[in-house]
């Protein structure tokens, strides 16, 4: 086993959560670079996607927006946003499509801000908004979060509520009215959390090599079951191989 | 919406006639892919302010719209610019210092309010956002809503289905439509009738033509009539919608156009460290734009013919392959 940095194994973390006929929704960053390293290495059958409208994308290049005209180039279709959300909000092919997506808080039950910190009107710190997150959140019956394991980002309350994760618990998507599904993993710097069944609360499913759980508990306001944590296993020489030389291989993401 | 035989003006025109102090005003593009970079800068440049500006992911355009001290309000889902601006920077100060006011909407929520105003309906549902605080954290008051006819009522309407359980939805988002004073979008090719021709992915640029009162394209090729008809099913600017079509050649310069050329990275990390500092932000809209007399002088100043040549896209990919982006 080699040297490889948090970035990349958080990359190849995720790709794993990725299966043959999915249709994975990515955004920008290393949301896009696990979905390619998906499509590379464990789930060849996959379907790359974009909100802009792109399905299937060739991607010989990485692109570093989801309007790159990177993901245009020998897509199956290019269309609009109107395609792409109404894909996801149509149960039918809704239901094979899973979302990335990143925050700037997240609580546990995996709701998600991307919005504010701080009061809504004059915020302490403005981010970019929900852009399609909130739209996939809502629709897709599978979610994969990025998230950096910090005390102020694993909050207990939000400052805005920007992306439905399980709301407020067992039922709660049902009695917003939103379609079942939600956040299945968080994936962070330091390790790799799911959401209980019963309870849909945030647990600690894996440590990364290396890291206690106390030091991933230290990193979160509020605490989580830590009882089915196990090691995560690295990335293995051949996913880094590919990642590297194939994805990304200008290190744009990386 | 005009029916002239013959709508070709001049930017500087176009936009004296149809953009006015307080227009409500979308753009078309997406972060950094075919915003109407060109017009925007003419906005700036004729010190036109107090706009509504309506975006769902207007990166490059916005922000730009933003600094230059045009915008007043904003309806908006997402103001971010890819690896170049994670959060594009003049937009979060203009929030963050309180000099514009905002309502945050998704993506999908934006293209279905810019299509029901194209479809002529005052609303369309969804069922995104159920219960989080798109619908529920308003930013514009319920008084100033009652004031301003422009402006719809109320921010969205959740709803119980009406048809019951149907669909197996028990409750819509309602998302109120939206009817732009004016409209840009920049295309690959339009003639001067205004049919026009976009290439690659269309974002919500259709939807936003059609619920315009007036639209103006700006194009990088003007053809002709008879080109453009030889293959109808691939022009999707209907001519009927169009008021002002404009030939600007890189027209969507330093945001990409598939096809013709890509987004320029240099450029993108100067405006960045231009934007993070207001001295500096000043003296890049003195220079780049009040100073300026047109595009053309503007990517002049930015490295003119050699910087194309390194943007140009390849014929097959329709993006420069190799750029260096980093």
């Amino acid at each position: 086993m080699g040297e490889y940095t948090l970035r990349e194994m958080m990359t190849i973390v995720a790709a794993r959560e990725i299966r043959n006929g999915d249709i994975v929704f990515c955004g920008t960053g290393i949301s896009m670079l696990a979905a390619m390293a998906a499509k590379n290495i464990n789930a060849p059958e996959s379907v790359i996607f974009f909100e802009t409208g792109a399905i299937d994308s060739k991607l010989e290049e990485i692109p570093l927006a989801v309007a790159d005209s990177r993901v245009m180039y020998l897509a199956a279709t290019n269309g609009g946003l109107f395609d792409a959300f109404t894909t996801m909000q149509n149960p039918i092919t809704g239901r094979h499509v899973i979302g990335i997506l990143g925050a700037a808080q997240i609580d546990l039950y995996g709701n998600l801000n991307t919005t504010v910190i701080g009061n809504y009107i004059k915020p302490k710190n403005r981010f970019s908004g929900s852009g399609g997150g909130c739209d996939v959140a809502s629709f897709v019956p599978r979610c994969i979060i990025f998230m950096q394991q910090e005390k102020k980002r694993f909050v207990n309350k939000l400052d805005y509520f920007t992306s439905p994760g399980h709301m407020n618990g067992s039922n709660g998507r049902k009695k917003a009215g939103l379609r079942e599904g939600g956040p299945t993993v968080v994936i962070t710097n330091m390790a790799v959390f799911r959401f209980d069944e019963i309870t849909r609360q945030m647990y600690l499913a894996g440590c990364y090599p290396g890291i206690t759980t106390q030091q991933i508990l230290e990193n979160m306001e509020f605490a989580v079951d830590v009882s089915r944590a196990t090691e995560v296993a690295p990335p293995t020489a051949e996913e880094l191989k590919i990642l590297r030389n194939k994805c990304d291989p200008q290190r744009l993401i990386l | 919406m005009n029916m002239k035989q013959d709508k070709v003006m001049t930017l500087k025109d176009a936009v004296r006639e149809y953009v006015k102090d307080g227009s409500h005003i979308s753009i078309g593009g997406f972060t950094i892919n075919r915003n109407p970079m060109a017009a925007v800068h003419e906005i700036i440049r004729q010190r036109i302010n107090d706009l509504h500006l309506y975006a769902h992911s207007n990166g490059q355009g916005a922000d730009e719209l933003i600094g230059g001290g045009c915008v007043s309000r904003l309806d908006i889902a997402y103001g971010g610019n890819g690896k170049y601006a994670a959060t594009c920077i003049r937009f979060r100060k203009a929030v963050q210092e309180g000099t514009i006011q905002i309502e945050d909407y998704s993506n999908f929520q934006m293209t279905l309010r810019f299509m029901a105003g194209a479809m002529g309906v005052p609303f369309l549902p969804t069922v995104s956002s159920l219960g989080t605080d798109l619908v529920n954290v308003w930013g514009f008051s319920k008084e100033e809503r009652e004031r301003d006819p422009k402006i719809p009522n109320q921010k969205m309407v959740v709803m119980d289905n009406p048809f019951g359980g149907w669909m197996d939805t028990p409750k819509v988002v309602l998302v109120p439509a939206i009817q732009t004073d004016v409209t840009i979008l920049h295309v690959q090719k339009a003639d001067k009738q205004g049919t026009g021709r976009i290439q690659g992915l269309t974002f919500a640029d259709v939807e936003q033509g059609k619920s315009a009162k007036n639209l103006i394209l700006t194009c990088e090729e003007l053809v002709d009539t008879a080109v453009l008809r030889r293959n109808p099913d691939q022009n999707n600017i209907p001519f009927i919608h169009v008021d002002a079509v404009v030939p600007v050649s890189y027209g969507a310069y330093p945001t990409a156009c598939y096809g013709y050329y890509d987004y320029d990275p240099a450029f993108l990390w100067r405006y960045a460290r231009y934007a993070k500092d207001d001295n500096l932000y000043r003296e890049y809209l003195r220079k780049f734009v009040h100073e300026v007399k047109d595009h053309e002088e503007f990517i002049a100043l930015n490295g003119g013919r050699e910087r194309l040549a390194k943007i140009k896209a390849d014929p097959i990919t329709g993006y420069a392959v190799n750029l260096d982006r980093g």
